[in-house]
């Protein structure tokens, strides 16, 4: 069930550069379990959204099948949300997208959705560069049919009934950085200090920006002896280095003090301001960042933060050579080469 | 005569010549795939064209790049039956010598077999009653050609040129047809019309030319064109405005894609910017294809994708995410001979089930059967417009047979004042005048209701789309009684589909006939023929000829009018279930004793001969059923 929630709000709410409340950026009572991490995700999106003053209804909301992609109508309810079937959203996207270039697709899937059902479409979707945000909330377990493990979950742990993971987990950051995504982020749900930030690059970059979300499941994966519960994310996540997001309005001050900072200028204007934390991190380099995550996790840490970003990439319309008018937008006088045309293919069949 | 006819009984060929067959006729090419025999193949088929003679090509070819057998039939035929007719053929032109056994078989007796005598034929493969036309083709080009490629491939050719000569065509005319093929690479003009030289001159000198079996010009054409269907349905979806698709390459279906990208790059660039109205993604698979399409749909595109029955299958789940949830897209299933990967290159209309009911719960899609290259186009730019009115998806019904090979048809014909339909979208300004907007209010009683678009108002319209049970303001709902109201309007919509479609087309005489034929598709390419043999035999029969689904009411009538006192009803298809009859049974609740089957499902088109035969017998096991019952 979607609950209507309560139109009551504090009369001094913030509002933002277009005069709305974060509360213009809810969606439906979430109907998922109390304490879920997906829920603490949709808050993180909210609070993004209405600092990045992005108009609500210039968003398409596409999911896939699962806890994670019903995710999407607990948030921007002005909105189109699209809730297709299973691990089948980054095609939905993908024609969305072709349709309509100047909408913000942000796309919410899970480990079931994206790491199995859906992989082959995942890796693909990469591939062809799509400008969306791509969220992957990630628990290890497929929450709606109750508590199978999922191809994320590590080997050799135990689900909530006893099963072992037999079989050699599946890294979608890896992927994504193999694949060619021009921005590759690791999150933990619990974490909105480095959540946000991320989300608001992520939908500032044009390109392909994929987020892999920790986000633990509290009814199925939140036992001792899982590597996706809260306690243990809390004990075992590290990063190589903060980012932090500047948007673009904001004048950029010298940064000589901290000299560890790096300011890296996404496609509108705003800026991702890298704090090293280890010597060898490098945003630019997809291979060491593969290396950064398997490393950490023969340590039993896991990697979060930015791993990579491309902030020059180009999106599949300009592979495409696509006319900047949406394509939904063409009319017929644009789209119908008319009578006169056909004769002419009509001769050249006789 | 030459010393290469191994057949020196002329007697047989004097016969003939005194009672020759004008323009009457079949002409089958027995090939190596591989070797570019198509091409020449159906510039000899054009030239016939262009002498004004009617005429149909079929390519009857493997699944294999190179080296198997393949066949080209092309039919010439002043009395416009260009259907298959079934039999032998009255001309082999016998290029490979893997079939060569059988294709002497398929001579017709009193005709002809052109074949290579570069090497000589074995006594088992002479026939008395056929003529032999040896040509020492491989010989010639070995003289003529030092690369490899050049001796295959002008091997086609020559033999080309031997047909003008024999069959009496006009050479000139087909010269000036080389030069119009190869516009743009005029070096290979001069060569290949040498190529038709040779072949036209050694058949000159070394045979009585014409034969008993030619051509001669006539001014039968008038506006038709020839062109295959694949091609007609790409261009229809250039004029119906499709600007998205997402596609996974399947024979026989690709071509239809490679059409569309064709046009699209000639007439779909954007004059100022130079940039292209129109997005065409090669994905991963047929699921992905669909979802492009889908997507697309949602997002207000006009989007569509081809496939065949193996993607069919695939897309199945996705085909009732867009019935249940009403987005408007168009695919296109070019079918081919089933079940599995089946005869992949052939024919068959054996998706019939697969499509009307595809998806999971109680799902109806909307189908149209398209008989000819100009109903590809038309239904191809159309089915848009159907879509987009409905809210649903539209799967046009082609054929491997219809898709892939030439037929002569109606020019494509195009309305410039005609306006794309785009059915109940709201705008933002009608959203503002609107007071309650509900996605699923059934607001005009038509089981149609509004819809909008991502990114269109601030404040109003937005909607959760999913395909699980919604109430009528798209919120999520289990009570049976929203789900149950939700799946009567659809119902509603489809029946209201039926005012949105092609009327079936009827040929029916004063008086009711006492055979009346149903067809659809390329089923009815040899019923002009069929129906002339039938009368010949006595039994006069009406035809309806079914263009989409859901049934119009006049199918019904039909089958009523066709079933009582003694008359009879049968059902063409080219399957083994009988799936149209199937559907009709079941949607019209017809009783199925009124409806016979005839069924073909070789893989090759079905012949006026098959119908012929199947009706006639069964009408005698009918009587014979009536004497002893």
């Amino acid at each position: 069930m979607s609950f209507i929630k309560s139109k009551f709000q504090h009369p001094r709410l913030p509002v933002n550069d277009l005069g709305l409340t974060y509360r213009d950026y809810e969606g439906a009572l979430s109907t998922l379990c109390a304490g879920c991490g997906h829920d603490a995700l949709t808050s993180a999106i909210i609070q993004a959204c209405h600092e990045l003053s992005i108009q609500p209804h210039r968003v398409a909301k596409i999911s896939g099948i699962g806890c994670s992609s019903k995710a999407p109508n607990y948030f921007l309810n002005k909105a189109h949300g699209f809730n297709s079937v299973h691990g089948r959203m980054p095609s939905v996207a993908t024609g969305a997208n072709l349709a309509n270039q100047d909408l913000l697709y942000l796309a919410m899937s899970g480990d079931g959705d994206s790491a199995s059902i859906g992989f082959g479409q995942f890796a693909h979707v990469v591939r062809r560069q799509l400008n969306m945000v791509y969220m992957v909330a990630n628990n290890g377990v497929y929450g709606l049919t109750k508590g199978q493990l999922a191809a994320t979950a590590d080997k050799g742990v135990k689900n909530k009934a006893g099963d072992l993971s037999l079989f050699n987990d599946i890294d979608l950051c890896v992927m994504a950085l193999q694949l060619g995504a021009s921005f590759v982020a690791r999150s933990f749900s619990g974490d909105k200090q480095q959540l946000v930030p991320l989300l608001k690059a992520a939908m500032s970059h044009k390109g392909f920006a994929f987020i892999d979300i920790i986000s633990p499941c509290v009814t199925f994966n939140n036992h001792a002896g899982s590597t996706r519960s809260y306690d243990y994310v809390h004990d075992h996540v590290t990063t190589g280095a903060v980012a932090d997001f500047v948007p673009v309005k904001t004048e950029i001050t010298s940064s000589a003090e901290s000299g560890e900072c790096e300011d890296i200028c996404l496609h509108d204007g705003s800026i991702m301001r890298i704090q090293k934390l280890n010597e060898e991190y490098d945003s630019t380099n997809a291979s060491q960042a593969i290396l950064d995550i398997e490393k950490n996790r023969q340590e039993g840490k896991i990697l979060t933060g930015l791993f990579y970003l491309e902030p020059t990439a180009s999106d599949f319309h300009e592979v495409n050579d696509t006319n900047t008018t949406p394509l939904n937008k063409l009319n017929q006088d644009a789209l119908c080469p008319g009578n006169r045309v056909l004769a002419g293919i009509n001769d050249s069949f006789r | 005569m030459t010393n290469n006819t191994v057949n020196s009984d002329l007697t047989l060929q004097e016969a003939v010549q005194e009672n020759p067959m004008i323009n009457e006729f079949v002409v089958r090419f027995a090939n190596t795939n591989g070797t570019g025999s198509a091409s020449a193949n159906n510039m000899f088929a054009k030239a016939i064209l262009r002498m004004g003679i009617p005429v149909s090509a079929k390519n009857i070819f493997p699944s294999n790049i190179q080296g198997m057998p393949t066949w080209y039939e092309v039919r010439i035929s002043e009395k416009n039956h260009l259907g298959r007719r079934g039999g032998k053929s009255e001309m082999i032109v016998a290029m490979n010598a893997q079939s060569l056994n059988d294709d002497i078989e398929s001579v017709k007796t009193g005709g002809y077999l052109l074949y290579d005598s570069s090497r000589a034929l074995s006594d088992s493969q002479i026939r008395a009653d056929i003529n032999y036309l040896g040509m020492p083709i491989s010989n010639i080009c070995l003289k003529e050609y030092s690369d490899p490629r050049q001796r295959q491939l002008f091997k086609n050719v020559i033999y080309v040129g031997a047909l003008a000569a024999l069959l009496s065509m006009d050479f000139t005319l087909l010269k000036g047809l080389v030069r119009d093929q190869f516009k743009g690479k005029e070096k290979l003009i001069t060569p290949n019309v040498y190529a038709l030289e040779l072949g036209y001159q050694y058949a000159n000198e070394h045979f009585i030319c014409p034969l008993a079996i030619k051509v001669e010009s006539r001014d039968l054409v008038n506006n038709r064109i020839l062109v295959d269907g694949n091609t007609a349905t790409g261009l229809g979806a250039v004029f119906g405005g499709a600007t998205v698709t997402g596609w996974y390459p399947i024979t026989p279906s690709t071509s239809v894609i490679e059409k569309f990208a064709s046009y699209c790059h000639r007439l779909r660039i954007d004059p100022a910017s130079g940039k292209k109205n129109y997005a065409i993604v090669q994905v991963e698979d047929e699921l992905a294809a669909i979802g492009v399409a889908i997507g697309a749909g949602w997002n207000g595109a006009r989007a569509f994708t081809a496939t065949s029955g193996p993607g069919v299958s695939l897309m199945t789940e996705f085909l009732g995410l867009a019935y249940f949830t009403e987005i408007p897209f168009v695919l296109v299933n070019v079918q081919r001979s089933g079940p599995s990967t089946g005869m992949p290159t052939r024919t068959q209309q054996s998706d019939v089930l697969a499509c009307a009911y595809a998806s999971h719960g109680d799902t109806k899609q909307v189908l149209l059967f398209p008989e000819s290259p100009s109903e590809c186009f038309e239904f191809g730019s159309q089915a848009f417009d159907i879509a987009d009115q409905l809210q649903t998806p539209v799967i046009i019904m082609s054929d491997l047979d219809l898709g892939m090979n030439d037929h002569l048809t109606e020019e494509f014909s195009w309305q410039d004042d005609k306006a794309y339909q785009k059915g109940k979208v709201l705008s933002a300004e009608q959203l503002d005048e609107v007071e309650v907007f509900g996605r699923y209010l059934d607001v005009d009683d038509d089981g149609i209701c509004y819809r909008t678009l991502p990114g269109t108002h601030p404040d109003k319209g937005a909607y959760f789309n999913r395909g699980t049970s919604r109430n009528h303001f798209a919120g999520y709902t289990e009570k049976s009684a929203d789900y149950v109201d939700n799946m009567d309007r659809l119902t509603k919509k489809f029946i209201n589909a039926i005012n949105f479609l092609p009327e079936p087309e009827i040929k029916q005489g004063k008086k009711t006939a006492q055979l009346g034929l149903i067809l659809f598709g390329t089923t009815s390419h040899p019923i002009a023929e069929a129906v002339e043999q039938l009368k010949e035999q006595g039994l006069v029969a009406d035809c309806l000829r079914i263009k989409a689904f859901p049934f119009h009411h006049s199918i019904e009538q039909f089958i009523e009018e066709h079933s009582v006192n003694n008359k009879q009803v049968f059902v063409i298809e080219q399957n083994r279930d009988a799936q149209m009859k199937s559907l009709l049974v079941n949607e019209l609740q017809i009783d199925p004793n009124k409806l016979a089957s005839i069924l073909n499902f070789d893989g090759l088109p079905v012949t006026s001969h098959f119908i012929v035969q199947s009706v006639l017998a069964q009408l005698a096991a009918n009587q014979e059923n009536k004497k002893t019952g």
